[in-house]
């Protein structure tokens, strides 16, 4: 296991890495990209059973981004995972790119389902989860969630049968960063009490700091323990977490990154 | 296996048994319509390869696609409405979009919903379906059809609906017919005019044949049962001897077998055609014979179509 001193600076490379890949396009999903880092590094580079040299490795556990406009945070962690080569980054959404806005499995090497359209991500990764149940398998299926995304009915749909059905290969997130496309999440619909929800759904849950690694690598340990229940772990996060330009603000769902931006906010994470 | 009086059901659920012996990977997605295709049979043998999701029609396609990115070969049932309309986007993106392998069958298709009434009855689903990139559309005739195109539906590295007859069927076809996925069917050779006919409108199509027969009429009968990828090279050869067409189906004529046919023949091959099917109207409650005589599903009007058609090629 990784220390938190090797796990930060994990995900103050992806952190980086993720600016520059979406400064050089010029836009992208900022906010919700670097809300979701600190569990991808403690995922990648301390808890998943992958090996970078077999992506399609048939033991491997599975990570599916059901949010998948966080791509460009999970393009930045394959890259450093050497999935593929880093210039591959300059590449984000750039004609014939294997670097989608949202995050497909058959483009990107490393990327272990296609998603986008918010909730189905989730509802597959159940579905990977039975597959796991049915073949008693030791691998594990990771999966990512938006608060946004937790408005849609297939999440509940799926959270429903995955609580009735024991899965406990399934480990899921919620990025739970408060805000969505229009403004904040309270406002809007409301997600509140996202605990109580889940833990109504016959779901182990944790509520935790998403931005503290040793919060989420203690959380996921505590999720494989579990025996007879899928996980759900809330992250209480924030929205473009890292970087001041766009750190707890509402307009980062998408948004205008300069190369200067992306200079002056890696600047401040030294 | 008995392929005649029977429940095309019956022949559906003995076949998904039959090959699950010999594919280890298969396994049922259910939305809580097990009961009405009889899929409690498999749950019964397979219980550890049956996962009945309840009401949850999104959800079932999701799960299937997560079944299928693991390497099982899931096959869904529902209504076809549940099956397309309700889940387009999930069939869009997780499936068809993912390049999974799932295989979706709808029961019930068109009119044949029957008493279950308009709510229930698709007659766009088709037109939904083949509007997906790499999606097969196939609507088995008969026990027969139904027998022999299942394997090449399970061979087939890619997703498939299978727009399903629940109940009775007209027998059409002779037990040993091989009958291959993607190819046309000819039922009747004739000269005057193409009949392409799709699921419960075959029967339909072959006696309005036998009546036009009667009247001198020599007309071609094609099933087309699988209608995306569509057969264009039996078609226009058809079309080419006898330069007239109508279609026959059980679905809305936009978008679906009629509007199919069309497209091949705008460029390949024009020549007068009529579509029989249902005209931009929904379904409504009914037994099969109301709704056909209703929305002018029957022989008879195939057959008030071909001389239609029969007169603009004669004046062209």
């Amino acid at each position: 296991m990784e220390n938190r001193q090797t796990l930060e600076q994990h995900a103050k490379d992806i952190r980086k890495l993720t600016l520059h890949t979406i400064a050089t396009l010029g836009i992208g999903h900022i906010g919700g990209s670097l809300s979701i880092v600190d569990a991808l590094a403690v995922l990648y580079f301390d808890q998943m059973k992958i090996d970078p040299k077999q992506p399609k490795w048939r033991e491997r556990d599975r990570f599916v981004l059901s949010k998948g406009h966080g791509g460009p945070a999970v393009y930045a962690t394959l890259a450093l995972k050497k999935y593929f080569p880093m210039d591959l980054l300059d590449t984000l959404n750039v004609s014939n790119t294997q670097l989608p806005s949202h995050t497909d499995m058959n483009k990107t090497v490393g990327v272990d389902m296609t998603t986008g359209s918010l909730g189905q991500g989730f509802s597959a990764a159940v579905g990977m989860a039975v597959a796991a149940q049915m073949d008693h398998a030791s691998y594990k299926i990771y999966t990512l969630i938006g608060d946004g995304e937790s408005q849609e009915g297939q999440i509940w749909e799926a959270a429903l049968f995955a609580g009735n059905r024991k899965l406990d290969h399934l480990i899921a997130f919620t990025d739970y960063n408060k805000m969505q496309i229009d403004g904040v999440v309270n406002q809007i619909n409301d997600v509140h009490p996202l605990d109580k929800k889940w833990e109504a759904f016959n779901w182990y849950v944790q509520v935790i700091d998403g931005h503290d690694v040793i919060q989420i690598q203690q959380a996921i340990l505590n999720a494989k323990a579990q025996k007879g229940k899928p996980s759900m772990i809330i992250l209480n996060t924030i929205k473009g977490k890292g970087a001041a330009f766009c750190e707890g603000k509402v307009g980062s769902h998408n948004m205008p990154v300069t190369k200067d931006m992306a200079k002056e906010a890696i600047e401040g994470l030294e | 296996m008995e392929l005649r009086n029977r429940q095309l059901r019956d022949i559906y659920v003995d076949l998904l048994m039959y090959y699950a012996e010999k594919y280890p990977e298969l396994v049922i997605v259910e939305a809580d319509l097990m009961k009405a295709l009889k899929t409690t049979m498999f749950a019964e043998k397979y219980p550890e390869r049956t996962v009945n999701v309840g009401v949850q029609e999104a959800n079932m396609i999701g799960v299937a696609a997560g079944l299928a990115n693991m390497g099982k070969l899931p096959f869904t049932h529902t209504f076809t409405p549940f099956a397309t309309r309700r889940v387009f986007d999930q069939v869009t993106l997780s499936v068809a979009y993912s390049k999974l392998n799932v295989k979706m069958c709808g029961s019930d298709p068109g009119i044949m919903a029957q008493l279950n009434g308009g709510t229930h009855m698709s007659l766009e689903d088709v037109g939904l379906m083949r509007n997906l990139p790499g999606m097969v559309v196939v609507e088995p005739v008969d026990g027969v059809q139904l027998a022999a195109l299942f394997p090449q539906i399970i061979e087939h590295q890619g997703p498939v609906y299978i727009r399903l007859l629940r109940q009775e069927f007209d027998p059409i076809f002779e037990d040993d017919q091989p009958f291959t996925l993607g190819k046309a069917t000819t039922i009747i050779e004739g000269n005057d005019i193409s009949i392409f006919a799709t699921g419960i409108m075959v029967k339909e199509a072959i006696d309005a044949a036998k009546l036009l027969k009667e009247k001198g009429i020599s007309a071609s009968v094609i099933n087309i049962h699988t209608v995306k990828p569509i057969d264009v090279e039996a078609i226009v050869n058809d079309v080419k001897k006898t330069k007239a067409v109508v279609t026959a189906e059980n679905h809305n004529i936009i978008n679906g077998l009629g509007s199919a046919i069309a497209e091949v023949l705008c460029e390949h091959y024009p020549v007068p055609m009529e579509r029989v099917g249902v005209k931009d109207h929904f379904g409504e409650v009914g037994k099969k014979d109301f709704l056909m005589e209703k929305f002018g599903l029957k022989a008879k009007n195939i057959v008030d179509a071909v001389y239609r058609v029969l007169a603009r090629k004669d004046t062209k």
